[in-house]
């Protein structure tokens, strides 16, 4: 199951933060630096894997962003990147070439993504057309 | 009105925020606009509402308060029109959570819009529910949720699998509920709904057996041709992740074939075809055909036993060890740790590959392979692998040394088939990485090199040449120092060649510069510096001839700095000169250490759990002797009386612990591990045991005076100053006490072995009454468990009683569950307490507490500190 979810970027600043589980505003604050500081000095040569507290994160690169998950020590870590970049897919497709910005600015459009593709901690949809056609549907509504 | 598209407020506010080039500025502006905020949320419009809402949440995402919107939240939510309702399931998923009671007003709008007529409304409050429902709300709209999983739109069906997913985690009880649902969606073809369907029964399966039982006699089969279908489909652009339809579906469905497969072997016989199908015919060049192996694997290690197919499994992993990518190394040295339990031999076949694993750049991936490769040592590959990773050690970064070398260590020590091989590796590492290699090792090999006298000589002299390079690694110049001393006259005299050894001459003077060397040079420490003293003593009674020579080293000492350098150097010296009869009988050769006392000694002692200041205690047979304690004698500069004492000390103790008297041969049980030696004078302070002193008083103010950080090398060297018998029987136990008691300004203790520590009223007040009895439990002196019974002295009756304590840092404290929380009128319960003192002598115990409990509806708290704990806790 995921706990969690971050984006941030390289100087600490959480750009989506996603919680599955319950944890109090101090609390968030602290997770989001630690992950950050976890994972801002990792090289790159070395594994995308990181034990963090009593459950693992599963983090990767992109540009100036990181893409953070918090999984169960028990899930497969393989998976969960796969999951990472078929999320990074998604908004690169639903933003047309993303970047940080977009993320500032259209802050609820990318939860409302992220609430498509994943709930309660699990995978919702594995296809990008569905999560994009329905992404549409949803504006249209607006 | 959509917020975003015509108000350019939103957008206007994150611009502006992000002009800001100060933090103090950014503060003024969010200031600011909460306060436009919290105007129009009084005016209470409802127009506004939903940009408010947006910029609240961008506040908050900044990291400001923003406890005030979560009512518009509400308000969002309870409007007719889409747009609103979407901000407020939005703003509620990100400000609220479960545990906040504001979410309980929202259970009615969510009721309400679960069966909503628009199904993306529908599909909103599940989406709502699904990430923070709490117990309650699940248990209120989970029937609401049932129906849904059978609802007409796919986008539903999936998001309500999901949702129910939570709430059976949340709710346990209500996993009956959704079985048949579940394994209705088992069947459907759309992969979102599949997938999360899956996901559900997964959940369900883990949490109750009944479901699990259910879905695998009904399921079993269904999933597996579900499997099949996906793995054997042609290409599906919709779902291909390089080469791979839908690996996400793959690997759900691997996952709960593996709950369903786990413990039944009908189950696993079923799946044993797709298993190994999905083995063999995924394609691993990419991550996703990885990702979807590695769940193969595991599954097939965790069904029932196929041989065929584990060494399949096997196989994979042994193919992913030679992968370029880090992170599929470091999965597969996860998993192969897990089978090695299990076919220890197929993993054996992949030892090379894991070897190399070892000196890979990334940290973690060469912990892991080292772990991986002490599991798989054995008595066959031990030589060769440990060669590997001793070449390997001269070469790895400094900060791995450490691991590498202690689990060489153990290695080597578990698995050595001959004497002389373990030497050979224990010398060579401590030639590479001496500094890293931690004090029992050390004290080990020692031991083993006494007790194999054969090897004496090849030792000493493999040892004389490896200090000559290697002069700079502390813990090979102490051994090196310490079997010089011992074995001199073998290194001189080329004692006991073996066939392998070249020949070598070392005069005398050779030899006492290497010792010399290791005094005088500046980086040497006090341990190895004194330990020398000792080797010179002994030198100087093997080596007449440069008597004088050994004499002025250690003349040179008296004026040391170092108290502990300065009191050997005059003792010896004085020995040296005056009493030269007794020289050779003190410094004779020492008997052999007794191996098996040491190994349980060494076995039995605890791990570090307790403090600093002491090493574990252990309880140890009574025999073994009390030169340990005459360590600490040896040790305590502070306190010690005049030199001859201190060997004397040693037989008058080892009177006091009943051990035989006069004979020398007792000191020979002891082992020279001098952390053992402190460990043997836990036991004996340690009060609730049975075995050691009857007469425990001395040693316990013992041990409160002296300074426990024993220089492990003097209770070597002490050892082999067996004192000569007729100090022993001149020795009385009487006098013995008035040495110590002379020593000691601690109050002595209770003069019998149990520990009758007086209970004391720890706290009293005119409602509560609370008493401490206490016991040690063996083995541990620092420990105590404390018995704390609390007496209801008042006619009412108090409820969730609740005992808290706070204890300074030199202290642990650990409180069991109490017997009851409810204190009836005249009553009492109790609760046990643990404190381990890491100051144990130094100071008493002292607690804190905080009582909370209600009476006659009225929360009542008491605060004490408790002062009164009998010394010696």
């Amino acid at each position: 199951m995921i706990r969690f979810i971050l984006l941030q970027n390289r100087q600490g600043k959480t750009r989506l933060a996603k919680y599955y589980v319950p944890l109090e505003e101090s609390e968030k604050h602290k997770v989001e630096y630690e992950v950050h500081r976890l994972v801002v000095n990792r090289d790159a040569k070395f594994t995308n894997f990181v034990e963090f507290r009593t459950h693992k994160v599963i983090y990767r690169r992109y540009a100036g962003l990181f893409f953070s998950v918090c999984v169960d020590i028990t899930d497969n870590e393989l998976a969960y990147l796969e999951c990472i970049h078929l999320f990074v897919e998604i908004l690169d497709h639903f933003f047309s070439n993303v970047c940080e910005l977009d993320f500032v600015f259209n802050f609820h459009k990318v939860y409302l993504i992220l609430d498509e593709f994943i709930l309660a901690g699990e995978l919702q949809e594995t296809s990008k057309r569905a999560i994009i056609e329905r992404m549409s549907e949803l504006e249209k509504l607006e | 009105m959509n917020p975003f598209s015509s108000g350019t407020r939103l957008r206007d506010m994150i611009r502006s925020i992000r002009a800001c080039k100060t933090a103090a500025e950014e503060r003024g502006v969010v200031r600011k606009e909460c306060a436009d905020i919290r105007a129009s949320i009084n005016e209470n419009d409802p127009h506004d509402r939903h940009r408010n809402l947006a910029k609240l949440m961008f506040i908050h995402m900044l990291g400001y308060p923003t406890h005030f919107g979560q009512m518009e939240c509400l308000k969002l939510i309870a409007s007719p029109g889409f747009p609103e309702k979407r901000i407020g399931y939005l703003g509620l998923m990100l400000l609220l959570d479960e545990r906040q009671e504001v979410l309980m007003l929202v259970t009615n709008s969510l009721k309400q819009d679960l069966n909503h007529t628009n199904q993306y409304v529908v599909g909103l409050a599940l989406c709502a529910l699904g990430n923070i429902c709490s117990a309650e709300m699940a248990r209120d709209l989970a029937p609401e949720v049932e129906r849904l999983i059978q609802f007409r739109d796919p986008n539903i069906r999936k998001k309500a699998a999901l949702c129910s997913t939570r709430i059976v985690r949340k709710v346990s009880d209500l996993a009956e509920n959704f079985v048949n649902a579940a394994s209705s969606l088992l069947k459907e073809k759309h992969h979102g709904v599949l997938i999360t369907g899956v996901q559900l029964c997964y959940e369900l399966c883990t949490i109750n057996d009944e479901a699990l039982e259910f879905f695998r006699k009904k399921c079993t089969e269904g999933l597996i041709k579900t499997l099949r279908d996906i793995t054997n489909s042609s290409y599906q652009p919709e779902y291909d992740v390089a080469g791979i339809t839908d690996p996400f579906l793959h690997i759900r469905l691997l996952k709960l074939l593996r709950v369903l497969g786990h413990g039944d072997a009908d189950a696993s016989d079923l799946m044993t075809d797709i298993l190994a199908q999905v083995a063999t015919k995924t394609e691993s060049n990419k991550n996703a055909g990885n990702a979807v192996l590695y769940e193969c694997v595991e599954t097939i290690m965790a069904i029932e036993d196929t041989n065929s197919l584990r060494v399949l499994a096997i196989n994979i992993l042994g193919r992913f060890l030679s992968n370029r990518d880090n992170n599929i190394r470091y999965v597969a040295l996860n998993m192969l740790m897990k089978a090695i339990t299990f076919d220890d031999q197929a993993v054996q076949r992949h030892r090379v590959t894991i070897l190399e694993c070892v000196k890979d750049p990334d940290a973690s991936i060469r912990k892991r392979a080292l772990e991986l490769v002490s599991l798989l040592v054995n008595e066959n590959n031990v030589k060769q692998l440990t060669k590997e990773l001793i070449d390997y050690l001269e070469i790895s970064d400094e900060d791995f040394k450490e691991d590498l070398s202690a689990k060489i260590c153990s290695i080597v020590e578990k698995f050595s088939p001959e004497k002389i091989w373990y030497i050979d590796q224990m010398l060579k590492v401590l030639s590479e990485a001496g500094k890293f290699v931690k004090d029992d090792v050390w004290h080990a090999l020692i031991v083993v090199i006494s007790n194999a006298s054969e090897l004496h000589g090849y030792t000493v002299r493999a040892l004389y040449k490896a200090v000559l390079t290697y002069s700079e690694q502390e813990t090979l110049v102490r051994v090196a120092i310490w079997c010089i001393g011992e074995y001199g006259d073998l290194l001189v005299n080329n004692v006991g060649m073996l066939g392998i050894e070249d020949p070598m001459t070392v005069t005398e003077c050779d030899a006492v510069d290497v010792v010399e060397d290791a005094i005088t040079r500046h980086n040497s420490d006090m341990t190895t510096k004194s330990m020398v003293l000792v080797a010179l003593l002994k030198l100087s009674s093997r080596f007449p001839s440069i008597s004088e020579r050994i004499k002025d080293i250690i003349v040179k000492q008296k004026g040391s700095l170092l108290l502990e350098m300065q009191q050997r150097a005059i003792e010896f010296n004085s020995i040296v000169d005056r009493h030269k009869n007794i020289r050779s009988s003190l410094v004779e050769r020492m008997p052999v250490l007794d191996e098996a006392t040491f190994n349980v000694r060494r076995a039995g002692s605890l791990p570090a759990s307790v403090s600093t200041m002491a090493k574990p205690s252990v309880s140890i047979p009574n025999g073994v002797a009390a030169a340990p304690l005459v360590d600490l004698l040896d040790l305590d500069s502070d306190d010690i009386l005049a030199a001859p004492s201190s060997s004397s000390g040693a037989d008058f103790l080892q009177d006091l612990l009943g051990v035989d008297l006069g004979s020398s041969s007792a000191q020979s049980g002891a082992t020279p591990a001098p952390k053992a030696g402190t460990d043997l004078l836990l036991d004996i302070l340690s009060i609730g045991t049975p075995s050691p002193a009857q007469n425990s008083t001395s040693a316990v103010d013992l041990l409160s005076t002296a300074d426990v950080n024993s220089n492990s090398s003097t209770a070597l060297d002490t050892l082999s100053s067996s004192a000569p018998p007729q100090i022993a029987t001149t020795a009385s136990t009487g006098g013995m006490f008035d040495l110590l008691d002379g020593l000691s300004p601690s109050p002595s203790k209770e003069e019998t072995n149990g520990p009758a520590y007086p209970p004391i009223v720890a706290y009293e007040s005119s409602s509560l009454k609370i008493e401490f009895t206490f016991s040690k439990p063996s083995g541990n002196p620092q420990t105590t468990n404390v018995e704390a019974t609390f007496r209801n002295l008042s006619p009412n009756t108090f409820t969730d009683f609740v005992f808290q304590a706070a204890v300074p840092k030199f202290l642990q404290l650990h409180l069991d569950p109490a017997s009851s929380n409810t204190l009836p009128a005249s009553g009492n319960i109790t609760q046990n307490l643990r404190v381990t003192n890491s100051q144990h002598g130094k100071k008493s115990l002292v607690m804190r507490m905080r009582i909370g409990y209600k009476v006659n509806g009225k929360d009542v708290l008491e605060e004490g500190q408790i002062n009164n704990f009998p010394r010696g806790l």
